[in-house]
């Protein structure tokens, strides 16, 4: 009997991927040796915009143990263009995007040469060996600047730095009025711009390959989020047959979006391994990741609200500039269209435009990032909420509770065409308020501003939600992604009763195996412990969409359902044909059929192995239980939440404490508590270190000068508070299992309520925006009103001595 | 050079380059992939072992300097298919996702407990301090770290990680080369 006795799904389980990784037994693909393995180093350039004059590699293969150095011109013929999946428009410029660069480069870092030797020290050493020539070309950096008509150019022969503009018109699109008209009649019109810092993603394992050639096949190992994608592009890109690829996701350390891609890495060490016939590894140095793999984020947002003055908000308009860097990448234009669906959140607004323009600068391609577009859209709706409160004199958490759209009233269409299936987003609210004691610390707010105490307390509120559970296919299609949403999974039911799984989804950290082993054993009533999941591998996982978007569970999870489903259905006709009973008198509880009425039982297993050994089965059904389903969502999932934070600002210094963190996220059900929490705090911590400590900062000659963990500013563990989580659970409508997905949502929901509650505590002192990341030298500048004539930015994370542009420690 | 180093109890002679960091030597030369590397200045801690008994980040320390020495991996940390507590901890509290800090956590966290056996929240967080983690917020991690403070009686641990008092003593050179 190896029924389960209490439900898996919503079980606390104990992940099973620790056992190796706790032990140090892991499978990191850097930790891969194949007998005869060679070793790639690259050559990235130092300058942001440059034509090659020459290369000159004489030298360098002349070092010990170099089998071959290879410049852009030696693989111009075979290399083809790095693949962008996502043409926002008809008529969007799209740059050849080489892995190696052949005359020009466009950022600091691009690839300009690679050298293949025996040891990863003699390739490395090699290096130092090769002769660039540059001449420098005038660098882009500024967004505002590349858009103005006599801008430099960074790919001179599309004649703009401008990619592609999209706009969204709720008046056009028929889901809402004209916003120009709401904002002219307004009572109330509030302007914002923000500044959406660029952020890089900083996955902890840093990228590498290993490639494995042999004739008629070419084997990968990446640290990639998307086997299944990467092996699809790589056949595109390259023109090997796609069934000669094999492409394997083995153990991969993190990756929030930063591993979303296809590299210039991956396409080399394949095209280097295919030509001398051997094994190629290659691995990033981390300055080597922070310089050239996708950064994130990077938008100027221009927002306009305007309202009554009653408190109800008529319209909102955004005007968005969004920094590609010198390269569209998988999906760089289409992470801001994201944000598109993302503005209006939780808000019934009647009328929305949103207009964005994506610019090409001569930095690092920006992609993918932990919420890929849509934190972007809460934090401005959430900031300009905070404004719109202040110029009219309410509490900000009651201009929220005015404005959004009820519990009774999903499902819900909002002014941007999307149909919020569930929420309750005054459970949340009342529940966060409560665990926060948001009354108690209102009044030591005023207390501390009527003493003038220097230490001053603000409160931050974001709710929020998001679309995730990418995606409808046909949605995608719609947007004009060149892939679909759907996600694959199958079951295989061995002899011995015991199950394998495999799923489409390409987990890095996110604890799939045991939640899928959750879902299956709740499923097939066999216990938990007989499922075993495989995944990462395109020979074993044929199908899939990888995981990125929240989408795992909200689509695989629920592809694993309908895959158990129908193991269960062919089970029952096998179970009725040997108990000699009618399908309809036959019930499945807990791994068990049984005969309704009678005590006449058959345990799963017993099927399992009558189909096997096929000796006695229906007329015309196969041998076995085996099944795969394909699941396409016909909705996206809407989580949503209510966070707030307490920061107090010191105002003598600027330095920003935060001292307590509440949130409650509604992320409908959960298979397993322990994982959601996990994933909740992560984000926290990502949207944390967003609003006050990370940022990618470029010098006027485009260096990255935040290339290292001293400069670009992780939070650890003294950076970082306690936080205080809880969950609402109202189900999804949209799927079987009811899950809405949570990977993203702390990192969505707490960088505007950290930035909020800044603000909020020194909005007093005449301050209403301070950029990100609040370094204590910005926030000190805000109260004190320095901004004039004192550098503001760049300004790297919180004190590590970064020196900005013009030598000033910021 | 010629170096001799014992590592998670086996004892190994090698020639190695002046250059080769000990992380490169345990993982490239000794198949001790275990221990991983994150950055390059020192910052991550992600390849943490210990050095006769004390937290050293491996890319700081040059594997000639543990010459005549003892090191102990995450690998060498169970005894007889027998979990190290903080081991068990971080796998009871869900203090790892993605799980590639986790060695040099444990490593680290082994050496934080060995000086302070009951560490209150700040206290982790600060013993953790040249640890960083990109997937947990670390707030499972403290509570990890503070619940195998819980599981060990002291003295309860490997014998590889006893540390007698002479050896304390000449911690603080290796300190200084890594970088914390």
């Amino acid at each position: 009997m190896t029924a389960t006795a209490e439900p898996e799904v919503g079980k606390a389980r104990r992940r099973k991927e620790d056992a190796r990784l706790i032990t140090g037994a892991t499978r990191w693909t850097d930790n891969l040796q194949l007998t005869g393995m060679l070793h790639m180093a690259l050559l990235r350039s130092p300058v942001a915009h440059a034509r090659i004059a020459s290369i000159d590699v004489t030298e360098a293969v002349k070092m010990p143990g170099v089998l071959v150095a290879l410049t852009g011109q030696d693989l111009a013929a075979e290399q083809g263009s790095l693949p962008c999946a996502w043409p926002i428009t008809e008529d969007m410029l799209a740059p050849p995007a080489p892995s190696l660069a052949v005359d020009q480069v466009n950022f600091a870092g691009e690839v300009v040469a690679l050298v293949v030797a025996r040891s990863a020290a003699e390739a490395h050493d090699a290096l130092s060996a090769i002769d660039v020539d540059y001449e420098d070309l005038p660098v882009v950096l500024d967004l505002d600047r590349a858009v103005e008509d006599d801008a430099d150019l960074v790919h001179p022969d599309l004649g703009t730095n401008k990619s592609a503009t999209w706009v969204f018109d709720s008046a056009e699109a028929g889901t809402g009025s004209d916003v120009d008209q709401a904002i002219t009649d307004a009572e109330v019109v509030v302007e914002r711009t923000f500044r959406q810092q660029r952020l890089i993603p900083a996955f902890m394992e840093p990228r590498s390959v290993v490639v494995d050639p042999s004739p008629g096949s070419v084997t990968m190992w990446s640290s990639t989020q998307v086997p299944h994608i990467l092996r699809w592009m790589l056949s595109a890109v390259l023109g090997i047959p796609e069934q000669q690829i094999r492409v394997i996701a083995p153990d991969v350390g993190g990756g929030f979006g930063g591993k979303l891609q296809v590299t210039p890495e991956e396409v080399l060490t394949l095209l280097v391994a295919r030509r001398l016939g051997k094994p190629v590894k290659w691995t990033e140095s981390r300055t080597e990741s922070m310089l050239s793999a996708h950064h994130g984020r990077d938008q100027l947002q221009r927002i306009t609200i305007s309202a009554r003055r009653d408190g109800t908000v008529t319209g909102l308009k955004v005007d968005l500039l969004a920094d590609m860097g010198a390269y569209l990448r998988l999906v760089s234009p289409g992470v801001p269209i994201l944000g598109a669906f993302m503005f209006n959140a939780i808000y019934k607004f009647p009328a929305y435009r949103f207009t964005c323009t994506n610019v090409f600068t001569n930095k690092v391609p920006t992609d993918a990032y932990r919420g890929a577009g849509r934190p972007e859209a809460t934090f401005a709706v959430e900031r300009i909420m905070d404004e719109l409160a202040a110029e009219l004199g309410v509490d900000p958490l009651e201009l929220r509770e005015q404005n959004w759209i009820k519990h009774e009233e999903f499902p819900f269409t909002t002014v941007a065409g999307l149909t919020y299936d569930s929420g309750n987003y005054e459970a949340a609210t009342a529940r966060a308020k409560e665990l926060f004691g948001y009354d108690a610390l209102r009044a030591e707010q005023a207390e501390r501003r009527a003493n003038g105490d220097p230490v001053q307390l603000g409160i931050g509120i974001s709710t929020y939600t998001e679309m995730c559970g990418l995606a409808p296919s046909r949605v995608l299609g719609a947007l004009r992604y060149a892939a679909g949403g759907w996600e694959h999974a199958a079951i295989r039911m061995l002899p011995t009763g015991k199950v394998e799984l495999i799923t489409g989804t390409s987990p890095h950290g996110q604890g799939h195996v045991t939640a899928w082993s959750q879902i299956v054993a709740d499923r097939l009533g066999v216990a938990f412990e007989d499922v075993e999941v495989l995944h990462g591998d395109t020979r074993v996982s044929h199908r899939g969409m990888d995981s990125y978007g929240s989408r795992s569970l909200a689509v695989g999870g629920v592809a694993v359902v309908l895959a158990a489903d129908k193991v269960l259905a062919k089970a029952r006709t096998v179970a009725a044909h040997l108990m000699e009973v009618a399908e309809d008198d036959v019930e499945f509880t807990a791994g068990t059929f049984s005969v309704r009425g009678t005590s006449t039982t058959m345990a799963l297993g017993d099927v399992v192995v009558a189909a096997h050994v096929a000796h006695n089965l229906p007329d015309g059904v196969e041998p076995g239980l085996d099944a795969a389903a394909t699941f396409d969502p016909e909705n996206f999932s809407y989580p949503h939440g209510t966070h707030l934070c307490a920061t107090e600002v010191d105002t003598r210094t600027g330095a920003v404490k935060i001292r307590s963190y509440v949130c409650v996220d509604d992320v409908g059900k959960v298979v397993n508590p322990l994982i959601v929490e996990g994933q909740v705090h992560g984000g926290l911590a990502q949207g944390i270190a967003q609003a006050l400590y990370e940022e990618a900062v470029h010098d006027e000659y485009g260096t990255l000068t935040t290339a290292t963990f001293a400069d670009y500013l992780l939070p650890s563990a003294v950076d970082l508070p306690h936080f205080t989580t809880d969950r609402t659970e109202t189900p999804a409508t949209s799927n079987p299992l009811g899950v809405k997905g949570v990977g993203e949502a702390g990192t969505i929901a707490s960088t505007p309520a950290v930035v909020n509650s800044i603000i909020d505590a020194v909005r007093h002192m005449g301050v209403s925006e301070i950029e990100m990341p609040c370094t204590p030298m910005r926030v000190w500048k805000a109260i004190h009103g320095r901004g004039d004539g004192v550098p503001t930015t760049p300004g790297a994370g919180g004190g590590l001595g970064s020196i900005d542009a013009r030598g000033g420690a910021e | 050079m010629r170096i001799s180093v014992t590592v998670d109890g086996v004892e190994y002679r090698d020639d190695v380059e002046p250059r080769t960091l000990l992380v490169h030597y345990l993982r490239e030369r000794l198949g001790k992939t275990g221990t991983v590397v994150g950055c390059d200045t020192s910052n991550c801690g992600a390849c943490t072992v210990h050095l006769d008994g004390h937290s050293v980040k491996s890319c700081a320390v040059l594997a000639v300097q543990a010459n005549d020495r003892e090191v102990t991996t995450i690998e060498g940390l169970s005894r007889d298919g027998q979990l190290h507590p903080v081991q068990e901890a971080f796998h009871a509290n869900h203090a790892l996702q993605c799980g590639f800090c986790t060695p040099g956590m444990i490593m680290q966290a082994i050496d934080l407990l060995a000086d302070n056996p009951d560490p209150d929240e700040d206290e982790v967080r600060h013993g953790l301090e040249g640890n960083l983690c990109r997937c947990t917020g670390y707030q499972n991690i403290v509570r990890a770290v503070r619940d195998a403070a819980q599981r060990m009686s002291p003295g309860s641990g490997p014998e590889a990680e006893r540390v007698d008092e002479t050896t304390v003593v000449d911690r603080s050179p290796m300190h200084a080369g890594g970088g914390e």
